[in-house]
């Protein structure tokens, strides 16, 4: 194999400073966005009573879980060993750090004392998954960050494995510990199932690689280095295998739900008569999420064409957020069942379906810590050397038949 | 940190001091406008302000459905006044903070009518609890389920657990508050038993205007106790706990229903 | 490779946050210079009577401290002793023209913190007022959403 040599974006171009400025505006409008709230409170969202977390939640969480998934290539470099992906790894770990990073400022920025972070971090109740969570968030930082230093300093290289395997580990547990925020409320027949966790897990492999590859040949093309379609072949076609596990889960899922006489009610609200949330779920996760970038990714010939193969990971994006759209805010809006047996009516919404429509500034907030994300990646590949000056199919496996 | 051990071997004596003082206290504050009803569940559990709460009492609340009159919500009325709560708009707004409510039920198979309050449960297992990262819901000693506000971040997550729609997030900035009720933006709260009036030895808003309208549908008192109302009617009669399949033992129970 | 961390242009960029940092310190320290010497506490004598719960100067210093451990102790335990209260605060250092602690910079609370720039975060779900005078308004008729900043 031939050397790598990794090298800072030159980002001077007009085209740089662009795309830095339009990100930078959106990081800024959720700011500004998260403050509006903050001042007048939740009132100015759509998020009420009853549907408690809305769209900044569809999105943190989206972000978070796509976090876990996007330190998939690093993984496979370092704990599988599979040379071809070692050039990509350095990026991996960047774009689950910035991820995370823009999921979880979403997610602070929701609070109702955003003020009191400090809190949060000062007072723990051991038992609350939300809590692990945050031990979780923090572990995931350090991992990945000694984890790109392993990778990056030549002198640390030999530890390079063992990080790997290590921030691998931990990206399980930290998926598996999202997808348990969820699993783990009994209280709702939308959640309080196991399979949450794995599920999680699955599509956060998904999500993260999907867009991973978006971010590599955007860097590539943009900045005209070199980026062979081998590398990207093997990417796409994983991503497919991917793609089939998420749906076999939701199908799973929902299966055993539609087995279990007293989880009906809420099936036939997600599967049939939900309005938006069955929208969402048969158009947005299934079809444009599932099987459209599954026909084309399965396919070796329509995934060697660029143009169909980013289609295909935006459609799994979109399908991302269709589902968490349907898991998060679909599974509150179904009612909760305090009475079995009876008709329930009361002035605070008992028995109805609950509304919620989300309002802009809850999507300046989601879309805003995408933005953010984004910053992080576009400055960190422009002061550090995590791109490879090439990633033509020579340069990276000279004996790759692509 | 409650230190079992000191409380079990001070507890006779510290019981017989409570109520020499409340006695002499009473007599003093003969005056007092106190429910005769009142100062009998006065005279077995008030405490000094400068004792803490202990697990000896768990205070809970038995709602008879048969006698909740369908359409009353004097009960709701009195709470909302006594914590400082608007009342609900008209048409109601989810965004609505909602201690207690009027539920209106129908038997989906007979038909059949009832109607009952329902409110924060105060469970002894409550999953609001299980889930609060920073422990800001908690569980007092006597069994009062509450929301620290001063360590609530307003993450919602308790919100999502409660298998009552017990709990409210505060969606507005609030002025005016009651000087025993603290409330405000940003935050979780619920109903808190009253535990302002509890504390002095009272009972709960909704307990009292129950009463006032002539329903006598819910008690309020010990379940510890066995010689209280409360303790006496849920080991002589049926009741039920709202979903009792969850296993959680709320210190709120139901019969007639 | 070595080197990833320090390259020149990061230096740059370090040494010009680090000096628009400073400036803006010393912009600060100067314009807080010119201010007024100390902050108006009125303390209305025939109200809180001649001392407080405890000496002058540990109050300034501690009051905080006594109000955190007896706010933990109020909300988990149940303890409800008056002396270091905040509806005991309240009671004495209550405004005579319109019994709020907060306000204006003349009220007893503010003034002190708006000197110190201290946040108060008490009085977004506390009542500033006296008990007799908070209850004599009806609350669930008080309008929503007015910003007390």
């Amino acid at each position: 194999m031939a050397s790598i040599t990794f090298r800072e974006i030159e980002g001077t171009s007009p085209r740089y400073w662009f795309l830095a400025g339009l990100i930078g505006l959106f990081a800024a409008l959720g700011l500004g966005a998260a403050y509006y709230m903050e001042h007048h409170g939740h009132i100015v969202t759509g998020m009420n009573n009853s549907v408690v977390w809305g769209m900044p939640h569809v999105f943190a969480v989206f972000l978070i879980v796509a976090a876990s998934g996007a330190l998939n290539v690093a993984s496979i470099a370092s704990v599988f060993g599979k040379v071809m992906y070692k050039p990509l790894a350095p990026l991996s770990g960047l774009l689950a750090i910035a991820l995370l990073g823009g999921g979880l400022t979403v997610l602070m920025l929701d609070l109702g004392r955003p003020d009191r972070l400090i809190v949060a971090m000062t007072y723990y109740n051991f038992k609350s998954v939300f809590a692990w969570n945050v031990a979780l968030y923090t572990g995931f930082f350090t991992i990945v960050a000694v984890y790109l230093w392993t990778m990056m300093e030549r002198r640390m290289n030999v530890y390079s494995k063992a990080a790997g395997m290590a921030a691998f580990v931990w990206r399980l547990i930290l998926t598996t510990g999202t997808g348990s925020i969820f699993g783990f409320l009994v209280a709702r027949d939308a959640y309080n199932s196991a399979l949450l966790a794995p599920m999680f897990v699955i599509l956060s492999f998904a999500y993260g690689l999907a867009i991973y590859l978006l971010v590599v040949i955007a860097a590539y093309t943009w900045s005209g280095r070199p980026l062979g379609d081998a590398v990207l072949n093997r990417l796409g076609r994983l991503l497919s295998v991917f793609v089939a596990a998420a749906l076999y889960f939701a199908f799973v899922f929902h299966l055993t739900n539609l087995y279990f006489t007293k989880q009906h009610e809420v099936e036939k609200f997600i599967l049939l008569n939900g309005g938006i949330y069955t929208t969402l779920f048969w158009l947005g996760q299934i079809i444009i999420g599932g099987i459209v970038p599954m026909l084309i990714l399965f396919n070796p010939k329509l995934r060697a064409a660029r143009g169909l193969l980013v289609a295909a990971c935006l459609t799994i994006i979109i399908g991302g957020l269709s589902q968490m759209y349907v898991t998060i805010i679909g599974g509150q809006a179904f009612p909760l069942d305090i009475f079995p047996g009876w008709q329930a009516r009361s002035a605070f919404f008992d028995g109805v379906v609950h509304q919620y429509t989300p309002s802009l500034p809850e999507i300046m907030l989601g879309v805003g810590g995408v933005a953010i994300a984004l910053t992080i990646v576009i400055f960190g590949i422009k002061v550090l050397r995590f791109l490879p000056e090439s990633l033509a199919d020579s340069a990276v496996d000279p004996h790759a038949k692509a | 940190m409650n230190h079992p051990h000191q409380d079990q071997k001070n507890s006779s004596p510290a019981v017989d001091e409570h109520r020499r003082n409340f006695i002499g206290g009473s007599a003093a504050l003969a005056g007092i406008t106190l429910a005769p009803s009142v100062m009998v569940y006065g005279l077995a559990h008030s405490k000094p302000n400068d004792e803490p709460v202990t697990n000896k009492v768990r205070w809970g609340l038995l709602i008879d459905a048969s006698k909740c009159a369908e359409g009353c919500t004097d009960c709701v009325t009195a709470c909302f006044t006594e914590n400082g709560i608007h009342l609900p708009s008209i048409p109601p707004k989810e965004t609505d903070p909602q201690w207690i409510r009027k539920v209106e039920l129908k038997d989906t198979r007979t038909a059949r009518t009832q109607s009952l309050p329902v409110m924060c449960q105060h469970c002894e297992e409550p999953p609001c609890v299980d889930v609060c990262p920073t422990g800001a819901s908690f569980k007092r000693a006597d069994g009062i389920v509450l929301v620290d506000k001063h360590i609530c971040i307003g993450c919602r997550y308790c919100v999502m657990a409660c298998p009552y729609k017990a709990r409210s997030f505060i969606h507005e900035a609030l002025t005016d508050q009651n000087p025993d009720v603290p409330r405000g933006k940003g935050v979780v709260e619920s109903c808190t038993l009253c535990v302002h009036r509890v504390d002095r030895g009272e009972q709960p808003a909704c307990v009292e205007a129950c009463s006032a309208a002539g329903h006598e549908a819910i008690i309020f008192g010990d379940l510890n106790d066995a010689n209280s109302e409360i303790a006496k009617r849920v080991t002589t009669r049926a009741s039920v706990q709202l979903r009792a399949d969850l296993a959680l033992n709320p210190g709120i129970r139901y019969e007639g229903f | 490779m070595m080197g990833w961390l320090a390259s020149k242009r990061m230096g740059k960029w370090a040494a010009s946050i680090f000096a628009v940092l400073c400036l803006s310190i010393g912009a600060y320290a100067a314009s807080g210079a010119a201010e007024k010497p100390g902050p108006t506490i009125i303390i209305d004598k025939s109200r809180a009577g001649d001392r407080c719960v405890e000496d002058t100067a540990f109050m300034r210093k501690n009051h905080m401290k006594l109000l955190l451990h007896q706010r933990d102790e109020t909300m988990h335990k149940g303890i409800r002793t008056e002396k270091y209260s905040l509806k005991n605060c309240i009671n004495c250092h209550a405004s005579t023209k319109d019994n709020s602690v907060i306000g204006s910079d003349e009220h007893f609370c503010q003034s002190c913190h708006t000197y110190a720039a201290v946040k108060l975060d008490c009085w977004e779900c506390h009542a500033t007022k006296l008990k007799s005078v908070a209850s004599a308004t009806p609350a669930p008729t008080a309008s929503v959403g007015d910003e007390k900043k």
